[in-house]
């Protein structure tokens, strides 16, 4: 049976959810592709230079923030209900939905003011030009960080219905382990909820109050600190999304089964253990913090990086054993049987591909000393589009081929175009982001509308800084038709009648080696949960204990709000 | 727990990776001697710094030679420029000799990067970053500021004149 027809009344929450994610999509795209021509010169007649950091603000803020939130949250819905066979809970789910929603008007509309000539709103300009960070003393209009919170409040109670079936299924089925699926995004929560607290302290406590003119300072190393104590584990929040949809559902479509059950458990837990105590690694570069943190948290970064090597492994041996079943010979040609004109397989794929080059760039990232060389250059805006703008979204895109046939009982249209599109997205990002990378080691600075200078002039490494450029302007406009591309097949499939019958069903069969083999404590969410806020608190403790143990208190060394 | 052998392989192979890397990063610091940006700075009101009443030589910054081979830079970055070092105000230092910058902000967070060197660090109000640093070669270097700032963040940008000590004119900087 269709998911749709199985679950109506979930299935029109997770389309709900995806619809909203899609639209951030599309104008987070279009604002991509106005900052990758204005950036490197190649058209400047969209927006003026001063106005292009209101666009790399909605860029950042719709795309890894409200894209993904959204997404997320109907692929973790999809992923509870079809695990523990059973609606979620609709009162919470909703709340949840219109909380987030809420959130994302308040922050998109306080964004754009600054496209209007920042309107004085409620006493305050309605303004936001201060980049998805939002780093103090920069000030935006308090509606952004209102936004800010409801997006993530609403994120918890969204987790609060995961956990209420979970309970649910718990009664009805006390001996059983808990079906992969919801094992794994009940991990992702636990990690989010832990991670989350740094930045909702940065907005409730801080920011907010800072911002309406009820305290007059804030330390803005403390405020950056807390948004980085929850700046990377949102990286993860983003990548255990996808990785649930390479243990899960990518097997299949590679016409196999999952590796292993149990390794896939063991790094899910890793990832609750490990994501936050690293968030340092953002501040390799700042003043006010003693250098032993700083390696406290390069070490734990370096050991995050098992349960990605980990999940490598798993995931090519299980597209491997996909492709033997249907009778691939030899070292490396079994890769020729894997079903590359299937988009959502192709797109998993060619995710996993870049995710891997994107890790090693990452690897550079992550060496506190060799840092120095790319922090704040493009090189790191490079980085990460491989990750989130590509391991995650272009992931997110492919099984959305393949979700949302089963989500609205509509068979895909618009085959052809889908097939071509997670390859057009594979060609823009390699060219985009190999220039950037390169730009990055010639000490070209990330975040900036014309990253040119009177006082001096880049060489360019490996390459000319001209044709870098071209790289990253054709890349960039190839991101936009991909993401146009894949808009079109959702709305032409969205929008037609039902019929026809589906070529895919939501079934997935067992791993060659199943929860039977991996040890009960895995599941014992207490344990790990504990586990990672002991890690926490060694990480983070001190530092913070010294920051607002100094002289100057919780709120100094201060500084006033600065509109921007 | 099951566990494939090619699986206990792959593990072995990446715990040894990442045991290699930190070995790296800590024979860079303790060996070489990498050291990081740290708090060695100390810290400082940001609202002092914008109107010139720290008491300290942020009020009047530039060059201070502190001896014979060790200078100190002390300068404001504030949006949107560099001083000195922005425009036509370049930073002038001696080659071969050990250069301490020490750079804070008077309004919103910046960044100072010196381009094509390992000189990088963030600019953050209240806090003082503080590194040290030696040219081997003389030239012009850029300097970025690198964090976004405000509207004219694109501009911000200065550079650094390092000219061969035997042409290094001691009676420009504050002894």
């Amino acid at each position: 049976m269709v998911f749709v027809d199985e679950y109506p009344k979930t299935s029109k929450l997770i389309r709900s959810e995806f619809i909203v994610s899609f639209v951030a999509l599309g104008i987070g795209a279009l604002f991509g592709i106005i900052q990758a021509l204005h950036r490197t010169g190649l058209f400047r007649g969209v927006v003026s230079s001063a106005d292009y950091y209101t666009i790399l603000t909605g860029h950042g803020v719709l795309l890894v923030l409200v894209f993904t939130t959204f997404f997320i949250a109907g692929l973790f819905t999809w992923g509870v209900a079809s695990s523990l066979e059973r609606e979620l809970p609709q009162r919470l789910s909703w709340a949840a939905f219109w909380l987030m929603l809420t959130g994302t008007v308040l922050a998109a509309v306080s964004i754009l003011g600054g496209v209007f000539g920042s309107p004085n709103v409620l006493g305050h300009d309605l303004s936001a030009d201060v980049l998805f960070t939002f780093y103090a003393p920069m000030k935006a209009h308090p509606a952004f960080y209102v936004g800010a919170a409801l997006l993530i409040v609403g994120s918890w109670i969204a987790g609060g219905a995961y956990f209420k079936s979970l309970w649910a299924w718990r009664a009805d089925n006390p001996d059983e382990r808990i079906p992969l699926k919801t094992f794994m995004v009940v991990t992702t929560m636990l990690m989010w909820y832990v991670s989350t607290i740094g930045v909702a302290v940065a907005v409730l406590v801080f920011l907010l109050p800072w911002s309406l003119g009820l305290i007059e300072t804030v330390d803005p190393l403390l405020t950056r600190t807390l948004f980085w104590y929850f700046g990377h584990p949102v990286v993860y929040f983003w990548l255990m999304p996808a990785y649930l949809v390479w243990y899960t559902i990518l097997p299949k479509l590679s016409g196999g089964r999952l590796f292993s059950d149990p390794l896939a458990r063991a790094v899910f837990v890793l990832f609750l253990l490990l994501s936050t105590p690293v968030g340092f690694h953002h501040q390799y570069t700042d003043p006010g913090i003693p250098e032993g943190f700083k390696f406290i948290a390069m070490t734990n970064t370096m050991f995050l990086l098992l349960p990605s090597l980990l999940t490598a492994f798993t995931v090519v041996a299980s597209m491997e054993h996909g492709a033997r079943q249907r009778g691939a010979k030899g070292y490396l040609r079994w890769l020729r049987n894997l079903p590359w004109g299937k988009p959502a397989f192709a797109g998993c794929a060619l995710a996993g591909l870049m995710f891997a080059a994107g890790g090693f760039s990452g690897m550079i990232n992550a060496g506190m000393n060799i840092n120095y060389l790319i922090h704040n250059t493009l090189w790191v805006p490079g980085h990460f589009h491989l990750t989130v703008g590509t391991a995650f979204a272009l992931t997110a895109m492919a099984i959305s081929y393949w979700l949302v046939p089963q989500l609205t009982g509509k068979p895909l249209r618009q085959k052809a175009m889908a097939t071509v599109q997670p390859y057009v997205w594979f060609a823009g990002m390699a060219l985009m982001s190999n220039a950037m990378h390169r730009a990055g080691l010639a000490g070209i600075p990330r975040r900036t509308a014309e990253p040119t200078y009177d006082e001096f002039a880049f060489q360019g490494v490996a390459g000319t800084v001209g044709e870098m450029r071209l790289q990253i302007a054709i890349g960039g406009t190839l991101l936009f038709v991909g993401a146009a591309m894949f808009l079109i097949v959702m709305a032409d499939t969205w929008i037609a009648q039902r019929g026809g019958t589906l070529s895919v069903n939501g079934h997935l069969p067992d791993p060659l080696s199943g929860p039977e083999h991996s040890p009960r404590i895995l599941d014992n969410y207490k344990l790990w949960t504990a586990i990672a806020l002991v890690l926490i608190v060694i990480a983070y403790g001190p530092p913070l204990a010294s920051m607002v143990g100094d002289a100057q208190g919780l709120f100094g060394p201060g500084s006033p709000p600065i509109p921007v | 727990m099951q566990v494939h052998n090619f699986e206990k392989l792959w593990f072995g192979a990446s715990l040894l990776l990442i045991v290699g890397f930190i070995a790296t990063i800590a024979y860079g610091s303790a060996g070489i001697g990498i050291t990081m940006i740290d708090d060695s700075g100390g810290t400082i009101n940001a609202q002092a710094v914008q109107s010139g009443e720290t008491g300290t030589q942020f009020d009047d910054p530039g060059v201070v030679k502190e001896n014979e081979s060790h200078y100190t830079v002390y300068i404001v970055a504030q949006q949107f420029q560099f001083v000195p070092g922005s425009g036509d105000d370049p930073v002038r230092v001696p080659a071969d000799a050990t250069v301490t910058f020490q750079v804070t902000s008077a309004d919103v967070m910046h960044g100072f990067s010196i381009v094509e060197t390992n000189i990088n660090t963030m600019v953050i109000p209240g806090q003082v970053s503080e590194v040290t640093a030696r040219f081997d070669e003389p030239g012009t270097y850029g300097i970025v500021c690198h964090e976004y700032c405000g509207a004219g963040h694109h501009t911000m940008g200065g550079s650094v004149e390092v000219v061969p000590q035997s042409e290094f004119n001691d009676t420009e900087v504050s002894q």
